[in-house]
């Protein structure tokens, strides 16, 4: 059974189709990894997939569950968790406070016990801190613990981003162009993260134009050209489908 | 996934933060700094010795009138400054808990310490009930929103003669409290003082746990927080009942003490007074809004001998201070005295 199973998916923007019928399943466990030229619908995919747009037609399962039109926190309680191609940084916020809003799911979050500080609350941020600590080792942040977010540079908010998706403990990660403006030993870093955390079990869904990386690490591939499925199989199969080439390069 | 660790980006630097990014336990000093701790015997030790100066009822009025204000304000910073939502329609829910607690003693016969918990159910039920419309609006949308609840309230109140007594107001009988009459500035002095500790308290406490970096973190990226599974609908809901609850609470006691209540305690100017409390003292910051509550309610009584240039004075004292400390008094001094203990 795949964890998650795309169908018939489509959404348009007016006139702007920028989905259509898309059909594809993903399987627990693995990396997979959505490419295509600038505009091919990507973003949008995941956007539609974490509920942040509503479907013109279609479905999505997540576990066989149909998920599409859900709001995206409902999503987030079954196991769905993302980072953006744009930042979304709490900038209001430290560093480990950051990763620690992507604990919440997991936390104590009764007003009245919040506003007494009960000492379970207190209890719960400690050890919540304590994990936030570790993701943040993890993606090589450990040095920026209570810096604040607005100071820290592009790099280490792009990690700050997956560790904030980690802490959710997801069963499915999307990571929406995690290398975008890093030099090649940062993007080696984010490399070795992405298969750590799916050896630990995490399926991952990638949204890259790194061919490097996307290469390297992925054990399948879909791509997508102006909303529609253009191939899908192994980086192998990608490289030498002649329809890919011609999308990227254009018919020679 | 905790077994696995880092490529090592920068073990050197980790090495001496690590004892204090742990650090289960602060320093007694750096518990002294802390604003839960440092800040709040602070505020004990000024109240305590307040009383020693105030001279005479006059001023014991102004003390009073700045911790009912604070409470508002406290209550306001929490959506405006953290949650990042604004609301210019708190007097209406300042000015609802007043006229609670005078016509459910005065006209019911119900006894203060009843009816200010009942005002503040009554209030928060209202505000419940409207926020889930309203906080689906953002900016300058939602500041029109709420402006208009608080026109509206401003006006039932005026026109409803026959429960509130219109606008000539109501009085409010005296409380009383095991045969002994409450009254004078002696001792609402320690009760609003009471009730004043405990909204700072209340507020730290949210602010410093998952609800307040919720509501933090919704004002800072909200996609990225409803991503990460907050609710941000039903948190902004959450904050704005909150802080409409401790408005109401603060005209009960304004309602009590001054055994007096008028429409213009709903109107659309003591509402602006209100949020730019909570911007003069600083945006997200407990202490700010006692401050901002302190300074501006205590400056126009201070100019209050340069007659008609009162107005102008005080709008230009506003003026100088929001150019040079944008982000209101406190964080902006507090930021200061930080960076010049760290160049020491």
């Amino acid at each position: 059974m795949s964890l998650l199973r795309v169908e018939n998916l489509s959404i348009h923007f007016g006139g702007v189709q920028a989905i259509q019928d898309l059909d594809f399943a993903i399987d627990a466990g693995t990396i997979h990894s959505i490419i295509g030229p600038n505009g091919a619908g990507k973003t949008t995919l995941f956007n539609l997939i974490t509920g942040l747009y509503r479907p013109s037609a279609g479905a999505i399962y997540l576990d066989d569950v149909q998920i599409a039109g859900k709001r995206p926190h409902d999503l987030a309680r079954m196991g769905l968790s993302r980072t953006f191609q744009n930042l979304r940084i709490m900038m209001n916020m430290t560093a480990v406070e950051n990763v620690m809003v992507g604990r919440h799911l997991h936390l104590n979050t009764n007003l009245l016990a919040c506003m007494l500080r009960l000492p379970m609350i207190v209890r719960g941020d400690r050890a919540a801190r304590k994990r936030c600590i570790e993701l943040m080792d993890m993606v090589g942040l450990g040095a920026d613990i209570d810096a604040d977010a607005g100071t820290m540079p592009y790099g280490a908010l792009k990690r700050l981003e997956i560790a904030r998706a980690l802490a959710a403990e997801p069963r499915l990660l999307l990571l929406d162009e995690p290398a975008a403006g890093l030099n090649e030993r940062e993007t080696k870093e984010i490399d070795d993260v992405i298969v750590a955390v799916a050896r630990s079990g995490v399926t991952v869904v990638l949204v890259e134009h790194d061919m490097k990386l996307v290469m390297g690490i992925s054990d399948h591939i879909l791509v997508l050209d102006h909303g529609r499925k253009l191939a899908q199989g192994t980086p192998e199969e990608v490289r030498n489908n002649p329809a890919v080439v011609a999308a990227y390069l254009g018919n020679v | 996934m905790a077994d696995i660790r880092p490529s090592g980006y920068s073990k050197h630097r980790k090495k001496q933060t690590y004892t204090r990014r742990l650090g289960t336990r602060a320093s007694p000093l750096q518990m002294l700094m802390s604003e839960r701790v440092g800040g709040m015997l602070a505020l004990l030790l000024v109240i305590a010795v307040l009383p020693l100066v105030l001279a005479n009822n006059y001023q014991y009025d102004v003390a009073i009138t700045i911790g009912i204000n604070a409470i508002v304000v406290i209550g306001l910073n929490l959506l405006i400054g953290y949650a990042g939502q604004i609301s210019l329609g708190h007097a209406g829910f300042f000015a609802l808990g007043a006229y609670a607690s005078a016509i459910l003693t005065s006209r019911y016969g119900l006894h203060g310490a009843l009816a200010m918990p009942l005002g503040a159910l009554g209030v928060g039920l209202l505000a419940y009930i409207m926020a889930r419309p309203i906080l689906r609006l953002s900016g300058h949308y939602l500041a029109m929103a709420t402006l208009g609840v608080g026109v509206i309230i401003n006006i039932v109140i005026s026109r409803e003669a026959w429960l509130t007594g219109g606008p000539d107001g109501m009085y409010v009988p005296a409380m009383e409290v095991w045969g002994v009459e409450l009254y004078g500035g002696q001792i609402w002095y320690w009760i609003v003082a009471a009730f004043l500790v405990l909204a700072i308290w209340i507020s730290l406490n949210v602010i410093d746990s998952p609800v307040g970096r919720a509501l933090r973190g919704l004002h800072g990226a909200e996609v990225a927080a409803e991503v990460a599974g907050v609710d941000t609908t039903r948190y902004k809901v959450m904050v704005f009942v909150l802080s409409a609850v401790m408005a109401s609470v603060a005209g009960s006691l304004a309602a009590h003490f001054s055994e007096f209540v008028t429409p213009e305690k709903a109107s659309f100017f003591h509402s602006i007074l209100f949020v730019t409390m909570v911007v003069f003292g600083g945006m997200a910051s407990t202490f700010g809004a006692l401050v901002g509550a302190a300074v501006l309610t205590v400056l126009p009584q201070l100019l209050a001998d340069f007659a008609s240039y009162e107005h102008m004075i005080l709008g230009l004292i506003m003026m100088t201070v929001m150019i040079f400390m944008p982000r209101g008094l406190v964080p902006t001094l507090s930021g200061l005295a930080r960076r010049r203990g760290a160049r020491r």
